[in-house]
């Protein structure tokens, strides 16, 4: 039932390391994810030099290559200033590429823009396929909530009756079907944003685009957005690729995550695939184990388990065979893109040079194993909301 | 003089002074909302980004609004003349007073415009819209508080540029003040004039601020309403929340 996904080769993409998947471990995604990709972009570059940059060039994005699979919910998370928001605005070409391409839904939108800084019609009638919500929800406060769900479908140029049937519609789908005739200012954060997501789906997109939505909201309402992202992607089948500073956001809602620093990705893959991936900084982020060692010649060691797979035993009987005492400093199980994923973190006497049999020996189990400072640091990603 | 002999010419004056200021108004709304709203769309990183056009269109607004009225409307007199056919009279004084409240009102309308959050913008690109729909469901209703504000400048403004007109034979209020007030020491019917002016610049005011207020708590925009800074600039700092 379960196989490796086979991805499009490209370099920034972490190989799936086969050899470690543990036993038990069951594919996470859900049945609405295809194979088919819905956005792509490769060797998406973005250069500014606008006056906001004083003649500078700042290099934004620098050859991002994204594959998006349909159906699934797609986290790109970084810190601010690692390109994020530049690279959803290069998806709906809301941003020009300085280089690369786009390509959304079979369609190629860098191949549609036209020449001048204005967008072609063919453009804009992709992007009224393209569902985007923003941070600061950016409603209009002279227009009720449903004509503010009815904007896209007047620009599609539909009927006063086929408009109002369906705004009313998708409010009652977010769950505000009684706030229709209110004015935003009248409306909660949440609320807010749930009118955004009604009016980016008004135009039934297949794909929906999200920058920090719920950055502006608080724990709570966040997770009741997220929620309902979440239901829409599985009863619509919609695809999501949302942005994120929020390492919470990743691990409640998304199928996949790409980490970006620099206008770079950095690391990218489902996030079973992320979990089993030595010395995945996201992996870590996702997933954190606390403790610290004891002194200084001693090794920590992350051991990551999937599912059912019993650990205990093995850490005992790694003890009795290199008769080694082994401290336990750290230990979660957790729940990870609908995941069990069980992490410990276990310190062996001495340093790394006198373990490397018997980490050597936990390798063979079949176990993920992360060595605590021999792998490049693993830096949280963390952030303050722009 | 009796109030049976003033009461024509008052009410004349009235209706001369509506006369003129309303179809000056209303040719400055016609005139410079798409001005202003040029002036923003041509600007550096505007939707049609025209760095010559902008600068054009920014200088002409600004040599014409600061040129003084009575000066603008002697320039005029060729051009006046041959759109009325004739430099004196009601018709005559709409041209120079319109003329000069275009820019006036175009700069209100750039400063209004350009209050609009960004934000809103791009949502309606995303969602395919042009530039014409952003101008129409973007732009003007959600500056339509400041528009109405700016709207009110502009009439009050152009009440006291009609009492200037008045002087070319225009007739108004401020041509009854000047005729009988200044040169027949009719001090009485000067001072009714001032109480009418009063009054109306009063009334057009508390319309003007209701309505801006009503659209703008609406919309729950934080800060204050936009408020008249030409006549109530004290109240306007003093009021802020
Ligand atoms: N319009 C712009 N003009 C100039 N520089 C920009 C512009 N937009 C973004 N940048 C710069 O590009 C880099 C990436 O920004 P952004 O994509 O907003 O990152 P993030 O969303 O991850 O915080 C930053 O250095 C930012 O200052
Ligand atoms: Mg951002």
């Amino acid at each position: 039932m379960f196989s490796p996904v086979p991805m499009p080769p490209h370099e920034n993409r972490v190989a799936f390391p086969t050899e470690c998947t543990p036993p038990g471990h069951t594919h996470a995604l859900h049945p609405t994810v295809t194979e088919t990709p819905v956005i792509t972009t490769s060797g998406l570059t973005k250069i500014y030099r606008s006056h906001r940059s004083r003649g500078r060039e700042v290099t934004a994005l620098d050859g991002v290559d994204l594959h998006v699979r349909e159906g699934e919910v797609y986290g790109v998370i970084g810190q601010s200033g690692a390109g994020k928001s530049s690279l959803i605005r290069c998806v709906n070409l809301l941003e020009r590429p300085t280089a690369g391409t786009v390509t959304v839904a079979g369609q190629d939108l860098t191949a549609l823009a036209g020449r001048g800084p204005r967008a072609s019609r063919e453009l804009r009638q992709a992007r009224s396929r393209i569902g985007m919500v923003f941070q600061h929800f950016n409603l209009l406060s002279s227009r009720t909530v449903q004509d503010n769900v009815e904007l896209p479908l007047e620009i599609l140029g539909r009927s006063g009756r086929q408009r109002s049937a369906k705004a009313l519609e998708l409010l009652d789908l977010v769950g505000l079907a009684d706030k229709a005739r209110a004015y935003p200012a009248q409306l909660s954060g949440g609320q807010k944003q749930r009118v955004g997501i009604a009016r980016a789906l008004a135009g039934d997109p297949k794909v929906l685009l999200s920058d920090e939505a719920t950055s502006a909201l608080d724990p709570e309402t966040t997770r009741s957005i997220l929620q309902l992202l979440r239901d829409l992607n599985r009863q619509l089948g919609l695809t999501v690729l949302l942005i994120t500073h929020e390492m919470d956001v990743v691990k409640s809602v998304c199928d996949s995550a790409a980490l970006m620093a620099n206008g770079r990705i950095v690391e990218s893959g489902t996030v079973s695939e992320l979990l089993a991936t030595p010395g995945s900084e996201l992996a870590s982020a996702l997933f954190p184990v606390g403790g610290e060692a004891t002194g200084d010649d001693r090794t920590v060691v992350d051991v990551t388990f999937h599912g059912e797979a019993a650990t205990q035993p093995v850490i005992s009987q790694l003890s009795r065979t290199y008769n080694i005492d082994i401290s336990i400093l750290g230990a979660a199980i957790d729940t990870v893109g609908g995941l069990q994923v069980g992490r410990m973190r276990i310190e062996l006497p001495g340093r790394y040079e006198d373990n490397v049999v018997p980490i050597g020996f936990l390798r063979e189990q079949g176990l993920q194993i992360d060595v605590v400072g021999q792998e490049p640091a693993s830096v949280l990603v963390k952030e303050g909301a722009k | 003089m009796t109030w049976s002999e003033m009461q024509p010419l008052l009410a004349q004056a009235c209706w001369d002074t509506l006369y003129m200021v309303g179809w000056s108004t209303l040719i400055a709304v016609v005139g410079g909302l798409p001005l202003g709203v040029l002036l923003v769309l041509t600007d550096r990183g505007g939707l049609l980004q025209n760095v010559l056009a902008s600068k054009v269109i920014g200088q002409i607004v600004n040599v014409a609004r600061s040129l003084p009225f009575i000066i603008l409307m002697v320039a005029l007199m060729g051009f006046t003349r041959t759109i009325t056919g004739t430099t004196i009279g009601r018709e005559a004084a709409i041209v120079p007073l319109a003329v000069g409240a275009i820019p006036f009102f175009a700069r209100l309308v750039e400063t209004a415009v350009r209050e609009v959050d960004g934000g809103l913008v791009e949502a309606v690109q995303s969602m395919g819209g042009n530039t014409w729909t952003i101008v129409r469901k973007v732009l003007v209703p959600e500056s339509l508080p400041s528009l109405i504000a700016g709207t009110t400048t502009t009439i009050v403004a152009l009440i006291g540029y009609s009492a200037m007109a008045g002087t070319v034979g225009a007739g108004g209020l401020g041509d009854i003040a000047v005729r009988y007030g200044y040169q027949r020491f009719e001090t009485e019917l000067m001072w009714i004039t001032v109480a009418v002016l009063a009054v109306a610049i009063s009334l057009i005011q508390f319309a003007g601020d209701h309505a801006a207020r009503a659209l703008h708590r609406r919309a729950g925009t934080s800060g204050p309403a936009p408020r008249l800074r030409l006549l109530k600039a004290s109240t306007a700092t003093s009021k802020t929340v």
